[in-house]
């Protein structure tokens, strides 16, 4: 399969991607592909990116045979890939750190970025931190609230947080701020676009800075097994840590590529964030593929216990795996990701993301169903301590 | 094809010698009911064009005045068929301003976009601007809207580079939208000091006139700005005038006293 030669000059996977953007912005995305193709092929700044993951980010990230949860579920051995042990706690700082490189190829002093759970805000306020930029995050007036601790984590690095107080007050609104200022800002600014979304070149560059996790498993797998496995499962939000660990397994047509989407209180409009169940083909914030909406058209509210998650479109290289059949998407509810992270919390000692924690519900449901021989790889996006608070309220914890 | 509207105004406009005055307002709001009314009012106080924006949840490219105003119409029920059924009942007020349909492309992509070409042509509307819809993306929609006699019209940024603005400035249709800066829609204390150099170079290359908006919100500055370009298009300072007098009764009267002076300022430019 030649996927990964995806996307197409004009920036599409199949029929979904594109540059969907007022004309101000043409020429600076432009500009970025360009900047990104040049850096892309410069030694000098792969060499500069690797040396960063590996001493400032801590990559490689473990590939870990969770036993505990491996004997508990009774069926495909599990192996976790450990991206919450990185730096700032999650795969969002592989492309925070690629961008910030960008941005200073092309003299960019000051990098806003949008924020839902706050992992992709603290990476961001923490590469702006390390190489002197000044750094904005937007965030929903609602996820500052259930992710106050990473609010902390990014004043502290030095960003300036600006709560966006319009429409649902989440992720898809912080989107709009962000894309705002930079349109305003365009000639001093570099967006830190923290997902697979948006318009070309974003979606292919988040992926190849995000690639890492894929090619590292890969590798991992093969020295500890001897094979590849069977299956690899990540959650999706906009989609960055799906595809990062898809990437380098999708011409292993062998190895199953499983999606898990936020299916929120029930699969019923404004209630979730599975695209893929309850969306259709749209155009939002710069690209061309599934999103939730109305018969108008109109972009509907959503909902998912991980604000991560909890978005209305799904980025567009996702949208094609699932068409030509390379990968499959499932949802997993607010329930269940709570079941799961309870879980791994007690028989692993790891508190995982509750994003991630809808990666680990899939694998809970489907590792009974397979046999002993089977390999299973989860991809444990992120961390859970920003969390805690939140899932101490759902399960109704008395904190002191 | 009939002549479109669009492309009579401002061929008289350029006979008189005059500058085109261009106002927006977001259809719905207050409420579609309203929305006819608005633009004969706006005929009256002398625009030459109208643009009717399209209510849309996650308008990127509009500042907040608009945002508030596009949730005001979403809140009351509007959506793009009652906006198409609004444009009619301008058509049968009598109304003969041209009218350009200003919208984002998923509620028009949602709506089919040849449908929502017949049926706008059908309800009385001459042009169609889509946001998000750059050049590279809207060979189709297009091409439609040019078999329907709707005009296309295109965009040009101060972020568009110089060799970028022959081939948009050359095959526009009806009007050229310069966008004047860098930034959304919304109102200004002053006004960019780079027109005067990308209207020209945009003239250079187009036959269609050049209109100037973004930041515009009051006489002297449509003064300054028309004084360099074919027309002027004053839209958030109009919004927020129909924002404040929404439950007044003589709303229609408010906008027109608000608006004609503007357009005096462009048309004696």
């Amino acid at each position: 399969m030649s996927i990964v030669q995806l996307p197409d000059e004009r920036g599409y996977f199949g029929t979904y991607g594109g540059m969907y953007v007022p004309e101000t912005l043409m020429a600076p995305l432009n500009d970025l592909a360009r900047e990104y193709e040049s850096a892309r092929k410069d030694p000098a700044f792969s060499t500069e990116l690797a040396s960063l993951l590996k001493d400032y980010v801590g990559r490689p990230s473990p590939l870990y045979r969770a036993e505990g949860l491996t004997r508990h579920l009774g069926g495909a051995t599990l192996y976790l890939k450990r991206e919450d042990l990185l730096h700032t706690g999650a795969h969002k700082i592989n492309n925070a750190i690629g961008q910030i490189l960008l941005a200073k190829r092309m003299g960019k002093k000051r990098v806003i970025a949008e924020t839902g759970a706050g992992q992709h805000g603290v990476a961001t306020a923490t590469v702006a931190a390390k190489f002197g930029c000044e750094c904005v995050i937007y965030m929903g007036e609602v996820d500052m609230k259930r992710q106050a601790l990473n609010v902390a984590r990014m004043k502290f690095l030095g960003a300036t947080v600006v709560p966006v107080k319009v429409g649902q007050r989440t992720l898809k609104e912080a989107v709009n701020e962000a894309m705002r200022d930079w349109v305003t800002n365009i000639r001093s600014t570099h967006y830190i676009l923290g997902t697979a979304y948006g318009s070309h070149p974003y979606p292919a560059m988040v992926r190849d800075f995000q690639r890492i996790i894929g090619d590292e498993a890969r590798a991992q797998i093969l020295e500890k097994e001897g094979r590849l496995p069977d299956h690899i499962i990540a959650c999706v939000g906009g989609g960055s840590n799906a595809i990062g660990i898809f990437t380098a397994f999708v011409p292993d047509t062998q190895v199953a590529l499983t999606g898990v989407e936020a299916g929120g209180r029930a699969i019923v409009p404004g209630e979730h964030a599975a695209r893929f169940a309850g969306g259709s083909l749209g155009v939002l914030q710069g690209t061309r593929s599934y999103i939730l909406q109305d018969d108008n058209g109109q972009i509907l509210n959503t909902h998912s216990i991980s604000a991560g998650l909890d978005y209305a479109a799904v980025g567009p290289e996702h949208a094609y795996l699932r068409e030509i059949g390379r990968a499959s998407y499932a949802y997993a509810t607010d329930d269940e990701a709570l079941e799961a992270f309870r879980l791994l919390c007690k028989i692993e000692g790891i508190i995982p993301a509750l994003e991630s924690s809808h990666a680990v519900a899939h694998a809970m449901k489907i590792a009974p169903t397979l046999g002993s021989d089977k390999i299973v790889i989860v991809n444990l996006s992120g961390r859970g301590d920003k969390d805690v608070q939140q899932a101490a309220q759902f399960v109704g914890m008395e904190l002191p | 094809m009939a002549e479109n509207r669009i492309d009579q105004r401002f061929a008289a406009l350029r006979a008189e010698g005059k500058k085109a005055f261009v106002a927006y307002l977001t259809a719905g709001d207050p409420s579609l009911e309203a929305t006819p009314g608005l633009v004969q009012s706006l005929e009256e106080a002398g625009a030459d064009c109208v643009e009717l924006g399209v209510p849309f949840s996650d308008p990127i490219a509009d500042g907040v005045v608009i945002q508030l105003a596009f949730q005001r119409a979403l809140d009351k029920g509007a959506s793009l068929s009652g906006v198409l059924a609004a444009v009619a009942r301008i058509r049968a007020l009598g109304c003969e301003i041209p009218v350009v349909l200003f919208t984002y492309y998923n509620p028009v992509m949602r709506y089919g976009f040849e449908k929502f070409v017949t049926d706008s042509a059908a309800s009385g509307a001459d042009g169609v601007l889509v946001l998000d819809l750059p050049p590279e993306e809207a060979h189709v929609e297009r091409a439609l809207c040019e078999k329907h006699g709707l005009r296309w019209i295109s965009l040009i940024a101060p972020t568009t580079p110089d060799e970028r603005v022959p081939a948009l400035a050359s095959s526009a249709s009806g009007f050229i939208y310069y966008v004047s800066r860098e930034g959304v829609t919304g109102m200004q204390s002053s006004v960019s000091s780079s027109i005067p150099d990308k209207v020209a170079l945009i003239r250079r290359h187009a036959t269609a006139p050049v209109c100037v908006g973004f930041g515009i919100s009051n006489p002297d500055q449509v003064r300054q700005v028309a004084a360099h370009a074919d027309g002027v298009v004053v839209g958030s300072a109009i919004v927020k005038e129909i924002e404040k007098h929404a439950t007044a009764t003589d709303l229609c009267e408010k906008v027109r006293a608000f608006t004609a002076p503007m357009v005096t300022a462009a048309h004696g430019s």
